[in-house]
């Protein structure tokens, strides 16, 4: 199984994925800007997210909102906004793919004569209750912001969240988030995948009289950092818990790299699922956390891999840490056995081919050919996506371990309940975030 | 062509929504097999509904059925807990475990090459768990850390002490996952005996989807549950009376940067006349992005990240209930701009033909995309089974709805909605709220213990 599909490339710069799937009666539009909070700068945080907002307020020529004409139409649409892009999508019925390409085609050529002071200031109020909601206000939701902050370097754009600084968000202006739409919001930095059930020469003809008369933008260029660390930092966070928790994590290899695919194994090995090394140590037989989870956190210039677990009650944080530098340390001298291995592959296979069944929405073939095309420039990627997980062995999985997961360069947090200062790591330092 | 900017493009028709057919049987000891052949991806999913759920809790033992479904992949025969989850590891199997008010359901998708180990397993689950007295003990003290984490969840505390507040002693009175006192006095022969008369074949319908022919399927399900007995006994109690709530309640939270708010009352059932009609007016109450709750609250005045409302149709009288996240400053606001919106829906602020069009076209023009996977169409055949549906359910549901009119949509929200009896819950930062809630007119908010729910 695969993912098949044509590839054109406009005059002005636009990437066009098609792939035709006629087994539902629907079309999946997908478009992904190549920009992100990595393309942000410090004290201006969180405009890739709040400008992702602004795209659903209307635009030139259709300027009552995003949502209700395609509604209308019976589609299912949304975007998200991470660290390395942004991506809008539409999931229509036959008979609807004109009016999802000219909408996304008028937002993409014709948004800033609409977008107004008023506008700009609601949705500011949206994302600040979006940022209540998903981290203020939530157990642990503070985690992320206080372990980017510690494994990126402040000049490193992993270093903020994707949802930005509430202080940033406060000053932004309505300038500065017209001039991040010229410069990011163009065919030249964007990829539209079509999948479902269309003619793919008509599909084409449609996109080009869309999109076309769009004009290029300027050339973004890549975004290029390093992060290392070189020591081990531990840090606590008083939170509004029962719980505590522990977050320890790596710098590891970025998204395709190589070693990516040996972590991802590895925190399955580790950590996901009952079957999981320390699924079983910890809740299993110690009964000493009520949770535990990994994951290689892969992205475009970069990656951390984040083991967590929440303490049970009467167990220490420090209890877990020492658990999991015993397993990180065995798993790295002895490797996995076959048995993981050959889990680690069909897991990975079964994984791929789920995806398989989607055309559209997050995650789907849509999606997924996008990812690989912005982020590769090789949407075939797909094959070649699934072999890196055929190609991990034993030996290759341990020497991804040793190199990227030392017990000498890690971030160490521990979230408290407030006022139990005492129950982190020892040695733990208050971290700084809001 | 030259795009013409001046007006949006003309829509399509759409193709008529066919479901697949559904194939049935039923095995020797009571259970009901049906095959829906769905061939996209080599990939099959399972799903085993039982018809008892949250609701079957005895009083006293609330989250009993939830802690029993949770015991069923904790090892069969020879296979302990762990082995069992590495069993599922080595095909690649997705599974989970879902219990509700009226049901539970596990499903396990797979690639279709290891169809028949995965309802092996399956059927190793439900019919003869192990249910052992060291992983009850385990997961019984897991389920109680998840009770005392979920106190600092707004969103679990408000669902919570909603439901408490809206149904008190009946079935419906508690979320799955139950309460400490209840939870902390079972025990594993309360789990067997819960097994023993509620998961049984004569409640239970198998459903399976992929690239697969029912005698197949027929067959593999016939080995891996044969020998599963056990009739479907027992008739319900009467219920206790539904409780008469006071208006305004809260939970206090200190500090917390928004309220979350649930406003609603006990409604419909799922087999009311009314369900096409209450659905079509929910949508443009609060059930899509475009309604008016989600228009109002969040953008035009930035109180939310989003609002929504929803009828939660179960076999019996299930919740309406609006739920949102404030800013809490704007609490008092939110409420009030709540309240008015619902009170309006059931005609002093007609529906419009236009508005029902957006929320039936968003019901019914791109209803197929509902059933692209092979899970998908899994767990839209367990509707059927678990509500008793016709098996042309889901094929009559977009002419249905199409039929509704404004007036139709007014008429079902004016009988099931009833501003009068609206019950409005918050937790949130009780000092910063108080001043501002007098104004309401709903009289003083009773206060609520987050504790012993």
């Amino acid at each position: 199984m695969t993912i098949t599909f044509e590839k054109h490339t406009l005059a002005n710069g636009l990437d066009v994925l098609l792939h035709v799937d006629p087994s539902c009666p629907i079309v999946a539009v997908n478009l992904w800007y190549h920009v992100g909070s990595k393309n942000e700068r410090p004290g201006h945080t969180g405009f890739a997210h709040l400008f992702e907002h602004l795209m659903f307020e209307g635009s030139e020529h259709y300027d009552r909102g995003y949502f209700q004409p395609l509604q209308n139409a019976g589609a299912s649409l949304n975007g998200s906004t991470n660290a390395d892009r942004t991506n809008y999508w539409e999931v229509v019925p036959d008979g609807a793919l004109d009016l999802a390409l000219w909408m996304e085609s008028d937002r993409m050529g014709y948004l800033l004569p609409a977008l107004t002071e008023a506008k700009f200031s609601n949705q500011r109020d949206v994302v600040l209750n979006e940022r209540r909601q998903n981290y203020e206000n939530r157990p642990y939701g503070l985690a992320p912001m206080a372990m980017l902050a510690a494994l990126f370097p402040p000049d490193h754009p992993y270093h903020w969240t994707t949802i930005g600084e509430t202080a940033d968000l406060h000053a932004v202006r309505l300038d500065e988030v017209q001039a991040f739409f010229r410069r990011y919001y163009h065919p030249a930095n964007a990829s539209i995948a079509l999948a479902g059930d269309i003619d793919p020469d008509r599909a084409l003809a449609l996109v080009r009289d869309y999109f076309e008369p769009i004009p290029a933008g300027p050339r973004v260029d890549p975004v290029r950092v390093a992060a290392s660390l070189d020591g081990e930092t531990r840090l606590l966070l008083e939170d509004r818990v029962e719980l505590p928790r522990l977050y320890v994590a790596w710098l590891t290899p970025a998204m395709f790299a190589e070693g990516d695919a040996d972590l991802d194994l590895a925190a399955d090995v580790l950590a996901n699922g009952r079957a999981s090394r320390l699924y079983k140590r910890l809740v299993f037989d110690e009964r000493v956390a009520t949770d535990v989870s990994a994951t290689q956190n892969s992205r475009e210039i970069g990656g951390f891999m984040q083991i967590a677990a929440t303490a049970a009650p009467g167990h220490t944080l420090a209890e877990i840490d020492a658990a999991i530098g015993d397993e990180v340390a065995r798993l790295a001298d002895r490797g996995p056995s076959p048995d993981e291995i050959d889990r680690g592959r069909v897991q990975a296979e079964s994984q791929f081919m789920f995806r398989l069944q989607t055309v559209g929405g997050f995650g789907g073939k849509s999606d997924q050919l996008n990812a690989y095309n912005v982020f590769l420039d090789d949407p075939a990627y797909f094959d070649r996506d699934l072999e890196r997980y055929h190609r991990v062995t034993a030996a290759s999985l341990a020497a991804a371990v040793r190199t990227h997961l030392p017990p000498s360069r890690r971030v160490v947090l521990s979230i408290v309940p407030r006022g139990r200062a005492e129950l982190a790591v020892p040695h733990s330092t208050t971290a700084d975030v809001s | 062509m030259t795009v013409d900017r001046s007006r949006l493009p003309e829509l399509g028709r759409v193709a008529p929504f066919a479901f697949p057919a559904i194939e049935k049987s039923v095995l020797p000891g009571g259970l009901a097999v049906w095959t829906v052949r769905h061939a996209v991806v080599p990939v099959v999913t399972f799903a085993l509904l039982v018809r008892r759920g949250a609701a079957d809790d005895p009083p006293g033992q609330e989250g009993l059925a939830a802690l029993t479904a949770d015991m069923l992949d904790e090892g069969s025969g020879d296979l302990t807990a762990i082995e069992m989850h590495e069993a599922l590891a080595r095909i690649g199997a997705q599974f989970d475990t879902d219990i509700g008010s009226d049901g539970l359901a596990l499903t396990l998708t797979s690639l279709a090459r290891f169809a028949d180990r995965g309802v092996t397993l399956l059927a190793d689950m439900a019919a003869r768990p192990r249910l052992a007295e060291d992983d009850f003990s385990r997961v019984r003290q897991l389920r109680l850390h998840r009770l005392s984490q979920l106190r600092d969840l707004p969103g679990a505390v408000a669902e919570r002490v909603f439901v408490r507040l809206l149904y008190g002693d009946q079935p419906y009175g508690h979320t799955p996952i139950g309460n400490e006192p209840a939870l902390s006095a079972l025990t594993v022969d309360d789990v067997r005996a819960f097994h023993a008369r509620a998961i049984v074949p004569a409640r239970a319908t198998l459903v399976a989807v992929g690239d697969c022919d029912h005698a197949s399927v027929e067959r593999m399900a016939g080995a891996a549950f044969a020998g599963w007995r056990g009739e479907a006994g027992g008739g319900e109690a009467p219920d206790a009376p539904l409780p008469r709530p006071a208006r305004l309640n809260v939970v206090a939270r200190a500090g917390a940067p928004q309220s979350e708010l649930r406003i609603g009352h006990v409604a419909a059932e799922r087999d009311t006349p009314d369900y096409h009609a209450l659905v079509a007016a929910n949508m443009v109450l609060g059930g899509q992005f475009v309604s008016r709750i989600n228009l109002n609250l969040r953008q035009a005045k930035g109180y939310t990240y989003g609002a929504r409302t929803g009828f939660d149709f179960r076999r019996r009288p299930g919740p309406f209930a609006l739920q949102a996240s404030v800013h809490t400053a704007a609490t008092a606001s939110a409420i009030e701009e709540s309240l008015a919106e619902i009170a309006a829906i059931r005609g002093p602020r007609p529906i419009t033909a236009e508005e029902l069009a957006t929320g039936v076209a968003t019901l019914t023009r791109g209803y197929a995309r509902n059933f692209e996977t092979a899970e998908q169409i899994a767990r839209a055949a367990l509707q059927i089974a678990l509500y008793d549906l016709p098996d042309d359910y889901f094929a009559e549901f977009v002419p249905r709805v199409e039929r509704i009119t404004p007036a139709d949509a007014m008429a079902a929200a004016a009988r099931h909605l009833d501003p009068d009896r609206l019950v409005t819950l918050v937790v949130g930062d009780l000092d910063a709220i108080a001043p501002d809630l007098g104004r309401l007119g709903l009289g003083d908010p009773v206060l609520i213990p987050s504790e012993g729910f």
